[in-house]
Protein backbone atom coordinates (compact mmCIF):
# COMPACT_ATOMS: atom_id res chain seq x y z
CA UNK A 1 0.00 0.00 0.00
CA UNK A 2 1.13 3.52 -0.69
CA UNK A 3 0.67 6.38 1.76
CA UNK A 4 0.92 9.95 0.54
CA UNK A 5 1.58 12.48 3.28
CA UNK A 6 1.07 16.16 2.49
CA UNK A 7 2.58 18.61 4.95
CA UNK A 8 2.07 22.36 4.97
CA UNK A 9 2.34 25.24 7.38
CA UNK A 10 -0.77 25.75 9.51
CA UNK A 11 -3.27 28.38 8.51
CA UNK A 12 -2.23 31.51 10.33
CA UNK A 13 1.49 30.67 10.18
CA UNK A 14 3.06 32.94 7.58
CA UNK A 15 4.27 30.94 4.58
CA UNK A 16 7.14 33.02 3.18
CA UNK A 17 7.82 30.62 0.32
CA UNK A 18 4.16 30.65 -0.68
CA UNK A 19 4.22 34.42 -0.59
CA UNK A 20 7.32 34.56 -2.81
CA UNK A 21 5.75 32.14 -5.32
CA UNK A 22 2.53 34.17 -5.31
CA UNK A 23 4.54 37.30 -6.04
CA UNK A 24 6.36 35.55 -8.91
CA UNK A 25 3.05 34.37 -10.40
CA UNK A 26 1.77 37.95 -10.23
CA UNK A 27 4.90 39.13 -12.04
CA UNK A 28 4.17 36.60 -14.79
CA UNK A 29 0.65 38.05 -15.09
CA UNK A 30 -1.13 34.92 -13.82
CA UNK A 31 -4.09 36.77 -12.40
CA UNK A 32 -6.80 35.35 -10.19
CA UNK A 33 -4.54 33.53 -7.72
CA UNK A 34 -5.81 34.36 -4.25
CA UNK A 35 -3.29 32.55 -2.14
CA UNK A 36 -0.32 30.17 -2.49
CA UNK A 37 0.86 27.70 0.12
CA UNK A 38 4.03 25.68 -0.41
CA UNK A 39 4.29 22.33 1.33
CA UNK A 40 6.03 19.02 0.96
CA UNK A 41 4.90 15.56 0.01
CA UNK A 42 6.32 12.35 1.44
CA UNK A 43 5.41 9.08 -0.27
CA UNK A 44 5.71 5.91 1.76
CA UNK A 45 5.49 2.35 0.47
CA UNK A 46 4.02 0.16 3.20
CA UNK A 47 4.02 -3.61 3.66
CA UNK A 48 0.54 -3.80 5.09
CA UNK A 49 -2.74 -4.00 3.12
CA UNK A 50 -4.76 -3.14 6.23
CA UNK A 51 -5.99 0.44 5.79
CA UNK A 52 -6.82 1.03 9.45
CA UNK A 53 -3.42 -0.21 10.54
CA UNK A 54 -1.70 1.89 7.84
CA UNK A 55 -3.57 5.02 8.88
CA UNK A 56 -2.66 4.41 12.52
CA UNK A 57 1.03 3.83 11.71
CA UNK A 58 1.40 6.81 9.37
CA UNK A 59 -0.39 9.12 11.80
CA UNK A 60 2.15 8.12 14.47
CA UNK A 61 5.00 8.75 11.98
CA UNK A 62 3.61 12.22 11.28
CA UNK A 63 3.23 13.08 14.95
CA UNK A 64 6.70 11.86 15.88
CA UNK A 65 8.83 12.82 12.90
CA UNK A 66 7.34 13.74 9.53
CA UNK A 67 5.56 16.93 10.65
CA UNK A 68 6.32 19.47 13.33
CA UNK A 69 2.84 19.96 14.69
CA UNK A 70 3.80 23.24 16.34
CA UNK A 71 3.80 24.86 12.90
CA UNK A 72 2.62 22.24 10.41
CA UNK A 73 -0.58 20.37 9.48
CA UNK A 74 -0.58 17.08 7.62
CA UNK A 75 -3.01 14.99 5.61
CA UNK A 76 -2.67 11.30 4.78
CA UNK A 77 -4.00 9.59 1.64
CA UNK A 78 -3.85 5.83 1.29
CA UNK A 79 -3.69 4.28 -2.12
CA UNK B 1 33.79 23.88 35.51
CA UNK B 2 33.15 21.26 32.86
CA UNK B 3 31.41 21.92 29.55
CA UNK B 4 30.33 18.96 27.42
CA UNK B 5 29.59 19.71 23.76
CA UNK B 6 27.38 17.49 21.60
CA UNK B 7 28.49 16.50 18.13
CA UNK B 8 26.08 15.09 15.53
CA UNK B 9 26.98 14.24 11.93
CA UNK B 10 26.90 17.71 10.34
CA UNK B 11 27.64 19.71 13.50
CA UNK B 12 30.31 22.28 12.63
CA UNK B 13 30.59 24.69 15.59
CA UNK B 14 31.76 22.22 18.23
CA UNK B 15 35.45 23.21 18.04
CA UNK B 16 34.73 26.96 18.03
CA UNK B 17 32.55 26.41 21.08
CA UNK B 18 35.25 24.31 22.72
CA UNK B 19 37.89 26.97 22.02
CA UNK B 20 35.67 29.74 23.40
CA UNK B 21 34.89 27.97 26.68
CA UNK B 22 38.51 26.83 27.16
CA UNK B 23 39.63 30.40 26.67
CA UNK B 24 37.53 31.21 29.73
CA UNK B 25 39.18 28.43 31.74
CA UNK B 26 36.54 25.70 31.43
CA UNK B 27 37.37 22.04 30.85
CA UNK B 28 35.59 20.68 27.81
CA UNK B 29 34.67 17.39 26.22
CA UNK B 30 33.15 16.67 22.82
CA UNK B 31 30.38 14.06 23.04
CA UNK B 32 29.57 12.01 19.93
CA UNK B 33 25.83 11.61 19.34
CA UNK B 34 26.00 7.80 19.70
CA UNK B 35 26.90 8.13 23.34
CA UNK B 36 24.09 7.08 25.66
CA UNK B 37 25.21 9.16 28.61
CA UNK B 38 26.38 12.64 29.50
CA UNK B 39 29.98 12.74 30.84
CA UNK B 40 30.33 12.58 34.62
CA UNK B 41 30.66 16.00 36.25
CA UNK B 42 29.17 18.01 33.37
CA UNK B 43 28.17 21.49 34.59
CA UNK B 44 26.94 22.76 31.22
CA UNK B 45 25.82 20.73 28.22
CA UNK B 46 26.01 22.54 24.88
CA UNK B 47 24.18 21.48 21.74
CA UNK B 48 26.48 23.18 19.25
CA UNK B 49 25.58 24.80 15.95
CA UNK B 50 25.87 23.43 12.44
CA UNK B 51 23.71 21.35 10.13
CA UNK B 52 22.96 18.12 11.99
CA UNK B 53 21.91 15.44 9.50
CA UNK B 54 22.16 17.99 6.70
CA UNK B 55 19.02 19.74 8.00
CA UNK B 56 17.07 17.02 6.14
CA UNK B 57 13.29 17.05 6.63
CA UNK B 58 13.54 20.03 9.03
CA UNK B 59 16.47 21.54 10.91
CA UNK B 60 17.04 19.43 14.02
CA UNK B 61 14.26 16.95 13.19
CA UNK B 62 16.46 13.87 12.77
CA UNK B 63 18.97 14.74 15.49
CA UNK B 64 16.29 14.47 18.12
CA UNK B 65 16.32 10.68 17.64
CA UNK B 66 20.07 10.31 18.18
CA UNK B 67 20.89 8.02 21.12
CA UNK B 68 22.42 10.86 23.14
CA UNK B 69 19.17 12.86 23.13
CA UNK B 70 17.53 10.53 25.67
CA UNK B 71 20.42 11.28 28.01
CA UNK B 72 20.04 15.01 27.26
CA UNK B 73 16.34 14.90 28.16
CA UNK B 74 16.99 13.10 31.42
CA UNK B 75 19.91 15.44 32.25
CA UNK B 76 17.59 18.43 31.66
CA UNK B 77 14.73 16.91 33.65
CA UNK B 78 17.07 16.49 36.61
CA UNK B 79 17.84 20.21 36.44
CA UNK B 80 21.08 19.99 34.39
CA UNK B 81 21.99 23.16 32.51
CA UNK B 82 21.55 22.80 28.73
CA UNK B 83 22.44 25.43 26.12
CA UNK B 84 21.50 25.20 22.43
CA UNK B 85 23.21 27.51 19.95
CA UNK B 86 21.73 27.94 16.45
CA UNK B 87 21.16 24.37 15.19
CA UNK B 88 21.31 23.36 18.85
CA UNK B 89 18.32 25.65 19.49
CA UNK B 90 16.50 23.96 16.60
CA UNK B 91 17.31 20.51 18.02
CA UNK B 92 15.99 21.54 21.45
CA UNK B 93 12.68 22.88 20.06
CA UNK B 94 12.24 19.78 17.87
CA UNK B 95 12.87 17.62 20.95
CA UNK B 96 10.26 19.50 22.94
CA UNK B 97 12.80 20.67 25.52
CA UNK B 98 12.07 24.25 24.49
CA UNK B 99 8.73 25.72 23.33
CA UNK B 100 8.03 26.95 19.79
CA UNK B 101 9.69 26.18 16.46
CA UNK B 102 12.20 27.73 14.06
CA UNK B 103 10.85 28.44 10.56
CA UNK B 104 12.57 29.51 7.35
CA UNK B 105 13.67 33.19 7.52
CA UNK B 106 10.95 35.49 6.19
CA UNK B 107 13.15 36.79 3.37
CA UNK B 108 14.08 33.16 2.48
CA UNK B 109 17.80 34.05 2.60
CA UNK B 110 20.55 32.54 4.67
CA UNK B 111 21.56 35.47 6.89
CA UNK B 112 25.18 35.69 8.04
CA UNK B 113 26.14 38.96 9.74
CA UNK B 114 26.73 40.67 13.05
CA UNK B 115 23.51 41.71 14.76
CA UNK B 116 22.63 43.48 17.99
CA UNK B 117 20.64 41.75 20.71
CA UNK B 118 19.01 43.14 23.80
CA UNK B 119 18.96 41.30 27.11
CA UNK B 120 15.29 41.04 28.08
CA UNK B 121 15.60 38.96 31.21
CA UNK B 122 18.75 38.14 33.18
CA UNK B 123 16.91 36.48 36.05
CA UNK B 124 18.26 33.05 35.16
CA UNK B 125 21.52 31.14 35.44
CA UNK B 126 22.58 31.97 31.86
CA UNK B 127 22.64 35.76 31.48
CA UNK B 128 23.45 36.86 35.01
CA UNK B 129 26.70 38.55 33.90
CA UNK B 130 24.64 40.96 31.80
CA UNK B 131 22.03 43.53 32.81
CA UNK B 132 18.48 43.78 31.52
CA UNK B 133 18.53 46.22 28.63
CA UNK B 134 22.19 45.58 27.75
CA UNK B 135 22.80 45.52 24.00
CA UNK B 136 25.41 43.10 22.68
CA UNK B 137 26.86 42.58 19.23
CA UNK B 138 26.82 38.88 18.28
CA UNK B 139 26.95 37.20 14.84
CA UNK B 140 23.97 35.34 13.42
CA UNK B 141 24.27 32.69 10.68
CA UNK B 142 21.08 30.82 9.87
CA UNK B 143 18.47 29.96 7.27
CA UNK B 144 15.81 28.73 9.71
CA UNK B 145 15.93 31.25 12.54
CA UNK B 146 12.41 32.62 12.33
CA UNK B 147 11.09 31.83 15.79
CA UNK B 148 7.40 30.92 15.88
CA UNK B 149 5.07 30.32 18.79
CA UNK B 150 1.29 30.73 18.88
CA UNK B 151 -0.25 33.64 20.78
CA UNK B 152 -1.13 31.57 23.82
CA UNK B 153 2.42 30.22 23.99
CA UNK B 154 3.79 33.74 23.61
CA UNK B 155 1.72 34.97 26.54
CA UNK B 156 3.11 32.13 28.63
CA UNK B 157 6.70 32.96 27.65
CA UNK B 158 6.12 36.59 28.60
CA UNK B 159 4.40 35.77 31.89
CA UNK B 160 7.18 33.40 32.96
CA UNK B 161 10.08 35.61 31.87
CA UNK B 162 11.24 33.01 29.33
CA UNK B 163 12.16 35.48 26.57
CA UNK B 164 15.83 36.18 27.25
CA UNK B 165 17.06 37.90 24.07
CA UNK B 166 15.53 39.96 21.25
CA UNK B 167 17.02 41.22 17.99
CA UNK B 168 17.48 44.99 18.07
CA UNK B 169 19.59 47.78 16.61
CA UNK B 170 22.57 49.26 18.42
CA UNK B 171 20.27 51.46 20.51
CA UNK B 172 18.15 48.56 21.69
CA UNK B 173 15.21 49.38 19.41
CA UNK B 174 13.54 46.31 17.87
CA UNK B 175 15.13 45.36 14.54
CA UNK B 176 13.98 41.99 13.26
CA UNK B 177 16.28 40.26 10.75
CA UNK B 178 14.31 37.06 10.12
CA UNK B 179 10.62 37.51 10.97
CA UNK B 180 10.74 35.97 14.46
CA UNK B 181 7.63 36.48 16.57
CA UNK B 182 8.26 39.55 18.78
CA UNK B 183 11.82 39.64 17.37
CA UNK B 184 12.77 36.79 19.71
CA UNK B 185 16.39 35.60 19.47
CA UNK B 186 16.53 33.31 22.52
CA UNK B 187 14.16 31.61 24.96
CA UNK B 188 14.47 29.32 27.95
CA UNK B 189 12.16 26.68 29.40
CA UNK B 190 9.87 27.34 32.34
CA UNK B 191 12.36 25.85 34.80
CA UNK B 192 15.06 28.14 33.33
CA UNK B 193 17.70 25.43 32.99
CA UNK B 194 17.42 24.97 29.20
CA UNK B 195 18.27 27.94 26.98
CA UNK B 196 18.33 28.20 23.20
CA UNK B 197 19.46 31.08 21.02
CA UNK B 198 20.04 31.49 17.28
CA UNK B 199 23.03 33.91 17.51
CA UNK B 200 26.57 32.59 18.00
CA UNK B 201 28.21 34.09 21.13
CA UNK B 202 31.15 31.68 20.69
CA UNK B 203 32.02 33.61 17.51
CA UNK B 204 32.23 36.92 19.39
CA UNK B 205 35.29 36.29 21.53
CA UNK B 206 37.91 38.61 19.93
CA UNK B 207 37.41 42.31 19.23
CA UNK B 208 39.76 41.98 16.24
CA UNK B 209 37.16 39.64 14.71
CA UNK B 210 34.32 42.14 15.10
CA UNK B 211 33.15 41.76 18.70
CA UNK B 212 34.12 40.28 22.04
CA UNK B 213 30.64 40.67 23.54
CA UNK B 214 30.32 36.88 23.62
CA UNK B 215 32.78 36.73 26.54
CA UNK B 216 30.35 38.14 29.12
CA UNK B 217 27.62 35.91 27.78
CA UNK B 218 29.72 32.74 27.94
CA UNK B 219 31.02 33.65 31.40
CA UNK B 220 27.41 33.73 32.56
CA UNK B 221 26.77 30.32 31.00
CA UNK B 222 29.53 28.72 33.10
CA UNK B 223 29.09 30.75 36.25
Amino acid sequence: MKAIVNISLKAGVLDSQGKAVHHALDSLHFNGVDDVRVGKQIILKLDTQDKDQAMKDVTKMCEELLANTVIEDYTIELD
Amino acid sequence: MKVSILQFPGTNCEYDTQHAFEKLGAKTEIVWHKSDCIPEGTDLLVVAGGFSYGDYLRSGAIAKFSPVMKAVASYATKGGKVLGICNGFQVLTESGLLPGALKRNDNLHFISKHHHLKVINNDNSFLQKLNNGDVVNIPIAHHDGNYYIDSEGLRELEANGQILLKYTDVNGEIKNPNGSVESIAGVCNKEKNVFGLMPHPERAMESILGSDDGIAMLKGFIN
